[in-house]
């Protein structure tokens, strides 16, 4: 089946077969393996990437869904090295322990962003529900997303003055 | 000895994770992004039946499914009893398992494996083989186990079973004085006896592990492990290639909580390398996680407690009755544990009394959890501790004060129970765990709770408030060791090679701090690489809360040593005494002046050195004399919805007494994780099963492992005190949190309604019908 999407910016036109899972075309076709998957049924969030802006569970996701869309995942939050302010708020805090839920969490977070760029804690917490981490307990998962709010605030007044 | 203040450079100071922006980024650090593509992939057949016996087994079907490379079974693999339980060697738990048996003895255990160029090759080829089984009468229950006629362990070859005729794997009794004479005396007497469930590690990454045979034909084991040389040592025993031809290499691993500390998927990957000759992945599915992996023992235990009308204890009986399921790893030292972490904590009682059993069924297997049997011990002490409490009409946070160690006391439990076998005496150098309950209740509004839930009590809703002691230790004494190596580079940086296995925790970072700081040197100057049984020194590995005070101790000797290498190499360099001469921030200060290391190290290993140029490095071992515990104090304010059994937790507070936070965000990391574990444990997480021993729930939807929406933010607060023997001052601080979740809700829970929760998890379903038993 031919599809066309873009993943990370680069566009792909591609013939794949309708039953391929996005995460299993990202991490084996592609070799972004920031997707994890932690269980492969859409319980967990470690997959999540962005379609169109919006969180998706890649595990859940078949390529047919992706036609004539933007894929983002954590591999292109940023260009070249550097890092994203959430990333660089992830390490600060604590929020990343083992790591390897982090890619999930960092998605889930920059979609909220995009859509409120100053969440109350609460507001995060709720955003953020749908994503398991066994390691931190969460809180400095939290205290990363909202530092990185005020990062990505300031930065955007600095941009704007 | 506590209490002193020291100013340090690099110690007690929260530094990023060195791995941190590997991870953020998403670098390929984990096992399956190394080796996204392998030449094979490998699954495992597993038991429908909780007991059986495998009457045939046929897999001339399979082999000819296309893509099938190698298939595994009892028939063509050597049979070596031996444990799964990476322990120490000699390992203290029964060697009742085998690569592959004809026996199964749970839902889940291994019955054949299949390895072949793709998952659906794979998943094929086990469909087609073919098994008959006899099926054998389960047993689930381990008081039903202990009188029955049928052995779980039946074979003649298994080593180690405490009494395999009564299917018991592990039995423990020591006694203190006279426990019963005491009890018999006592005013006051109380009991309690709760009971735990199934619970599961669930680290987000599962089980995966790698294997294949080099150009030179030694075989290169990449695992996600807590124990990469005990790996090494079981994989040779039980697959028969000698430890010289093993390489094992441990990637950043995705979360672990003692689940890693087994030997899994290691010895199947290396027979289907060594068969095939290709490089074989293996990883668990979360579904197979949840069934076949390892689970926490659930356990009954029963507290006793006799004290004077004062409140202070004279006697303590405690009796434990352990479910090891099918295979006895872990079932000694679990055991033990659940005495020997929890009654040095009451040390005012003279007369102690620990005995219990450890038993197999036919239900999944326990392993090392977090905690490792403090949590299940702690469950009834503490609610016992309450009901004493109110018995002599003292406050709970009063009986405990008048109970608990000090500074410079000893217990003889220490001495009487170690893990397995007997401990060794010891006593408390540092213990602010008055402080922390006194910061606890603070937090927590101890003091006004009277007025509180008077303000908020409705006919619907009741508030209440509950709170919880415990210690934990600081690795296993005198039976571990951690070794550490430390080389010093031209530039000035050195490198840090320890055998310490960091499996999230941070322990990398941590172990870099305690190099710097004794060096004298920034951070960025350690590189660290660790746990690589070809190129690092010997670490029992990353349990027991052993990584801070036992690693971090070897890695103080080494950096000590070599630190007083370059400067007796400076002292001769400059003409003058060693003693003269430091160490600081980089640089070393002589009498006649300052010189950057950086320039020193480079004349190390050139010619320009007026003496022979040598490479300066040490490598130091550290074997514990003490386990110094760390301490804690737990609080929580929550409400019960008397309509529906609901718990609602509103705040939970935790201070612990982890000696000097090396660093402290990562401490609190720790403790901030175990509990929310350790709600979980005590709220929704249970494994739950069918009347024929299958696990129902495997899954994170069935199973529930609390998210940000279930529960508020913890608080955590460091205590810090100073631990003489620990490396500059530290204790651990890996497993004590989750000890204190459980007891402390429960305690809340009673405040809240009168009823007490003896069952976890603290279902609403348990909690409305004790609510109702007590209308």
């Amino acid at each position: 089946m031919e599809l066309e999407f873009t993943v990370n910016g680069r566009e792909y036109v591609q013939d794949v077969p309708p039953d391929t899972r996005l995460i299993d075309f990202l991490r084996e076709d592609l070799n972004l393996t920031s997707v994890k998957e932690g269980c492969g049924v859409g319980e967990c969030g470690s997959c999540t990437v962005l379609v169109d802006g919006k969180s998706i569970l890649s595990c859940l996701t078949y390529m047919p869904e992706i036609d004539g869309k933007e894929v983002l995942t954590l591999e292109g939050i940023t260009d070249g090295d550097e890092l994203h302010p959430l990333q660089q708020a992830f390490i600060d805090t604590g929020g990343v322990q083992c790591g390897f839920c982090t890619p999930g969490f960092i998605m889930v977070a920059l979609e909220l962003l995009n859509e409120n760029p100053d969440p109350t804690r609460d507001e995060i917490r709720k955003w953020i529900e749908g994503n398991i981490c066994r390691c931190t307990g969460y809180r400095k998962i939290v205290d990363a997303i909202e530092l990185a709010a005020r990062w990505m605030r300031e930065g955007q007044e600095a941009v704007e003055a | 000895m506590s209490g002193e203040e020291k100013e340090y450079d690099v110690v007690s100071h929260s530094f990023p994770k060195v791995d941190g922006e590997a991870l953020a980024k998403g670098r390929k650090v984990f096992l399956d992004d190394i080796e996204n593509s392998t030449d094979l992939v490998a699954s495992i057949l597993t038991s429908p039946f909780a007991h059986a016996q495998i009457v045939d087994l046929d897999t001339t079907k399979a082999e000819k499914v296309p893509g099938v490379e190698s298939i595994l079974h009892y028939g063509n693999v050597p049979r070596v009893p031996h444990t799964t339980a990476g322990q120490g060697y000699p390992e203290p738990s029964p060697y009742d398992a085998y690569i592959f048996d004809d026996r199964v003895r749970f839902v889940g255990d291994r019955v054949a494996a299949v390895a072949g160029t793709s998952w659906e090759a794979v998943q094929e080829g086990l469909q087609a083989i073919e098994v008959e089984y006899k099926e054998l009468d389960p047993i689930l229950d381990p008081d039903r186990s202990r009188q029955s006629e049928i052995r779980i362990h039946p074979e003649e070859d298994s080593t180690g079973i405490y009494d395999p005729e009564k299917n018991i794997a592990a039995h423990v009794d020591i006694e203190v004085g006279d426990a019963g004479a005491a009890l018999a005396d006592a005013d006051v007497v109380v009991t309690a006896k709760c009971k735990t469930q199934f619970a599961q590690h669930a680290p987000i990454e599962p089980h995966i592990a790698t294997a294949h045979v080099d150009e030179y034909d030694r075989l290169i084991i990449r695992t996600s492990t807590q124990v990469p040389f005990h790996v090494r040592r079981i994989v040779s025993q039980v697959v028969g290639v000698p430890i010289k031809k093993i390489r094992v290499i441990k990637p950043r691993v995705g979360g672990a909580f003692g689940v890693k500390q087994e030997i899994l998927l290691e010895d199947l990957v290396s027979l289907f390398a060594l068969r095939t000759g290709k490089k074989v992945k293996m990883r668990l599915s979360r579904e197979e996680e949840f069934v076949s992996s390892r689970t926490r023992h659930p356990m009954e235990v029963e507290v006793e407690l006799g004290a004077s009308k004062d409140g202070r204890l004279k006697g303590i009986r405690m009796e434990a009755l352990s479910n090891t399921g099918a295979y006895g790893t872990h079932s000694l030292t679990v055991l033990s544990n659940v005495g020997s972490k929890t009654l040095p904590l009451y040390n005012e009682a003279p007369d102690v009394h620990f005995y219990g059993d450890a038993v197999y069924t036919n239900m999944p297997v326990p392993g090392a959890y977090r905690g490792y049997g403090a949590p299940q011990g702690y469950y009834s002490l503490e609610v016992a501790m309450d009901k004493l409490a109110e018995e002599v009409g003292m406050d709970p946070i009063e009986i405990r004060k008048i109970n608990h160690i000090q500074e410079e006391e000893t217990s003889p439990i220490f001495e009487k129970l170690g893990e397995g076998k007997e401990g060794t005496v010891q006593y408390i150098h540092s213990c602010k765990l008055d402080e922390c309950i006194d910061v606890g209740a603070e937090r927590i509004r101890w003091g006004e709770r009277g007025s509180i839930k008077e303000a908020h009590d409705t006919e619907d809703k009741a508030r209440g408030f509950g709170m919880s002691i415990n210690m934990q230790g600081s690795g296993i004494p005198l039976v571990d060791l951690a070794a550490a190596r430390l080389k010093l580079n031209e530039d000035g940086s050195f490198n840090l090679f320890v055998g310490a296995t960091d499996l999230g925790t941070g322990s990398d970072t941590v172990l870099a701090q305690i190099a710097a700081e004794t060096l004298g040197v920034d951070l960025d100057n350690i590189v660290v690489y660790s746990s690589d049984t070809d190129f690092t020194p010997f670490d029992s590995g990353a349990y027991a809360s052993s990584t801070t005070y036992v690693s971090g101790n070897a890695v103080k000797k080494v950096a000590e040593d070599v630190k007083s290498q370059i400067i007796d190499l400076a002292a001769t360099q400059y003409g003058a005494d060693s003693k003269d001469l430091e160490i600081e921030e980089g640089r070393i200060h002589t009498p006649g002046g300052t010189i950057d290391l950086s320039d020193f190290a480079i004349l190390t290993t050139s010619g320009e050195l007026e003496l022979d140029q040598q490479q300066i490095e040490a490598t130091a071992s550290e074997v514990p004399a003490e386990s110094p515990p760390p301490f804690a104090a737990h609080f929580v304010d929550l409400e019960v919805d008397k309509r529906t059994g609901e718990i609602e937790i509103l705040k939970y507070v935790a201070a612990v007494d982890c000696g000097t936070a090396i660093n402290p965000n990562l401490a609190e990391g720790q403790m901030e994780g175990a509990i929310v574990n350790g709600i979980g444990y005590a709220l929704t997480e249970e494994m739950e099963f069918s009347n024929s021993g299958e696990m129902i729930n495997p899954s994170f939807f069935d199973y529930k492992i609390p998210n940000t929406e279930d529960i508020p933010e913890v608080e955590v607060i460091l205590v810090e005190s100073e631990e003489p023997t620990g490396p500059h001052g530290a204790k651990s601080v890996g497993e004590i949190g989750i000890d204190g979740a459980i007891p402390a809700i429960s305690n809340a829970v009673r405040d809240a309604t009168g009823i007490t929760i003896t069952e976890s998890p603290f279902t609403p379903e348990k909690v409305w019908k004790k609510l109702q038993e007590a209308k």
